[in-house]
């Protein structure tokens, strides 16, 4: 046993927002009064019973939760190994898990008096979600998202302005999920009097990391209570896709301190890790990027380098600060999957069991298809479904079509 | 302890004028050029000097800065050369202040007790991170102090009294007064409420109180020169390097003149100020 272990892996983060040496309040002193001011009236909103009451009222009938546990029967027979279940987060009002922590984060900045919603947008998944509920609730709403990532979701960017949003193309950098984290920053510190910034991943600084944990924590509760329901015990092993974290930290979190449950995330390997890739926990160290210490991709002189993956959601030189802190404890398995095994793992799934997955969570199911076989009949394992993957058919017939050519 | 930025203030003090505190971004558009810059500084009228460690993702600053850090990190420049930088610098200029100005991660990659050694070594005098709030004093800032060089803390619009306390504690050398929410090179502050601003800190703290963010002419210097104890300019004089280079982004025999005469201008702007704030 590491004695460095803690006796709970579920007590984090400490009242500075410390995982171990990850997380913290890395800001400029403009954000510090704003960020404090979020915490506690994050931790007010956390002890209002009321707050929760409505919270899960609209989890229920605008996101439609509880989302499925689907037994993957086909897949399972495949692969030849554990049973796989599938938790149906792209099953969720649009399109992915980050609805739960954006429904969260809005009904935090309606209590905080807050009228304009900024966010920052990969996949464009949470520039979506975040867009909705700022149509649902009328709020103003600006998405920052890197001009690479417009131009390959352009299904979510049309979607996004349908509901109203303002899309803004970041110019700078790689023009990718980081730049427009920059950029949505930089605008936080310009209009800090009216604006409430919606991250959508466990990242940034405290309280963050634990907010939209907790927020994406609905996930692994509900998944405990349906695999209880299903097969009358816990899973076996845990399986997500990586690049802030939270639908991973939403789906584990909740099963820490069950030592039998095997957890494993997934990041993105991109080319290779020997290449252009999106795997911090594999191919980078600790740093401070965005407000919070974690594993990031950098050169040898602390520059931040750029990441690459297929999917625009992982394409992220860096992860959530809870993961790394999991990553040296020991208690998560971090491993990877390239552009080639994702793209591999969509089409099978979308044959399979006519389900297409979003590429991000494709990362997860192509581990699957390496862990399944290797592990007996009765072993249950649950992969995070994250996202539906109708927003990345233009760019995967785009690639196919390369090919045949 | 008295460091090189305590003892201009006593000399700009006793003749009684507002410093002017200068930025440039290290390594822009190249080592050479940029040590060249650094050098022309002191004599153009900079008192104090900021210099910018580039970084990739600088998130409080402009579209200026942050394409000088890119154009300085495309030539090749390092938190090592930046170090090498200031030695240049010392060999002929013992006594203006530099004060290097950054993000915290390359100096946690580079390792905080060797920076702080090889930083005091070169000639630095204090520091200026943006992205390190006196909740993270513990990374860099107490070690700081300790190593013999000044940590400048920014102050805001956002800082309240109740907050001013804590942000000044381990503050020394001078406080920097953003004068503006926002990123570096954006809106233009007002003279008027950066006087009520600098007023309310100095009710906080004995130490002397610069003001930045939004000054790009020898008016606006002067304006802000008569109502706090330095002026800091940095997009204005970055615009004015960008305008001299080439079209592939590479210095040209102006570049130096650029930067040199608008700091010429800038500093009779400063020395124009009719009373220094006490």
């Amino acid at each position: 046993m590491n004695p460095n272990l803690p006796n709970s892996f579920r007590t984090g983060p400490d009242e500075r927002g410390h995982f171990g040496i990850f997380g913290g309040r890395f800001v400029a002193e403009t954000l510090m009064p704003l960020i404090l001011e979020l915490e506690k009236a994050y931790a007010d909103a956390k002890a209002d019973p009321a707050f929760q009451a409505e919270m899960n009222g609209y989890l229920k009938t605008y996101v439609g939760r509880p989302s499925p546990l689907y037994f993957a029967e086909r897949l399972t027979e495949h692969l030849g190994g554990a049973k796989i279940y599938f938790k149906r987060e792209e099953l969720n009002h649009t399109g992915s898990h980050k609805v739960n922590n954006v429904l969260g984060q809005i009904m935090v900045a309606r209590r905080m008096g807050k009228k304009r919603i900024i966010a920052e947008t990969g996949a464009g998944q949470h520039g979506v979600a975040t867009a909705t509920l700022c149509a649902r609730f009328g709020l103003e709403c600006v998405v920052y998202m890197g001009a690479v990532d417009v131009e390959r979701q352009q299904p979510n960017v049309i979607r996004m302005e349908m509901l109203g949003a303002k899309v803004v193309p970041v110019q700078s950098g790689a023009r990718t999920l980081k730049d427009a984290m920059n950029d949505a920053l930089r605008d936080w510190v310009t209009n800090v009097h009216n604006t409430f910034y919606c991250i959508g991943t466990v990242a940034g600084p405290h309280p963050y990391p634990m907010m939209v944990r907790d927020f994406q924590s609905v996930i692994g509760d509900e998944t405990r209570k349906q695999m209880q329901e299903a097969e009358g015990r816990l899973p076996d092993s845990l399986v997500a896709c990586i690049g802030g974290g939270s639908n991973a930290m939403g789906l584990f979190h909740p099963f820490l301190d069950d030592p039998s449950v095997e957890i494993f995330g997934v990041e993105a390997a991109g080319h290779g890790l020997t290449q252009l890739h999106a795997a911090s926990i594999a191919g980078g160290r600790p740093g401070v990027l965005h407000g919070n210490r974690t594993y990031l991709l950098m050169d040898e002189d602390g520059q931040i380098q750029d990441a690459h993956s297929i999917s625009a959601g992982l394409d992220y030189p860096g992860i959530g600060p809870e993961h790394s802190w999991l990553h040296e404890t020991g208690r998560v398995n971090y491993l990877s999957a390239t552009d080639e095994e994702a793209l591999a793992a969509f089409q099978l799934l979308t044959r399979l069991e006519g389900i297409p997955p979003a590429l991000e969570p494709a990362h997860a199911i192509a581990k699957v298809m390496e862990l399944a076989p290797k592990r007996p009949r009765d072993h249950l394992m649950v992969v995070n479904l994250s996202g539906r993957g109708d927003k990345d058919i233009p760019q995967i017939t785009e690639i196919l079509k390369g090919r045949k050519k | 302890m008295t460091t090189r930025i305590d003892a201009r203030f006593a000399e700009l003090a006793k003749q009684g004028r507002s410093a002017f505190v200068t930025f440039l971004m290290a390594g822009d558009p190249d080592p050479k050029t940029s040590l060249n810059i650094l050098r022309a500084l002191p004599k153009a009228g900079a008192d104090i000097i900021e210099i910018g460690m580039p970084f990739t993702d600088p998130m409080a600053d402009g579209p200026s800065i942050q394409a000088a850090g890119l154009r300085a990190l495309k030539a090749g420049m390092t938190l090592k050369k930046t170090l090498e930088m200031v030695r240049g610098f010392r060999k002929d200029d013992n006594a203006t202040p530099l004060v290097l100005m950054g993000y915290y991660n390359p100096i946690y990659i580079y390792g905080v007790d060797k920076f702080l050694n090889d930083a005091k070594t070169a000639g630095v005098d204090g520091l200026i991170i943006v992205d390190l709030p006196p909740e993270e004093d513990t990374e860099l800032c107490i070690p700081a102090m300790k190593a013999g060089l000044n940590f400048i803390r920014l102050a805001t619009p956002t800082t309240d009294d109740k907050r001013l306390p804590a942000v000044l504690a381990n503050t020394s050398g001078f406080v920097y007064y953003v004068s503006i929410t926002g990123i570096t090179g954006s809106a233009s502050a007002d003279s008027t409420a950066v006087g009520e601003a600098v007023a309310r800190i100095k009710r906080h703290t004995k130490l002397p109180v610069c003001v930045g963010f939004g000054i790009r002419t020898p008016d606006a210097a002067r304006a802000i020169a008569e109502n706090a104890n330095g002026a800091v300019v940095g997009t204005a004089l970055v615009d004015a390097l960008r305008a001299s280079l080439d079209s592939e982004g590479r210095a040209t025999p102006k570049t130096v003149g650029a930067v040199a005469d608008l700091v010429s201008a800038l500093a009779q702007g400063v020395r124009g100020a009719k009373q220094a704030a006490e």
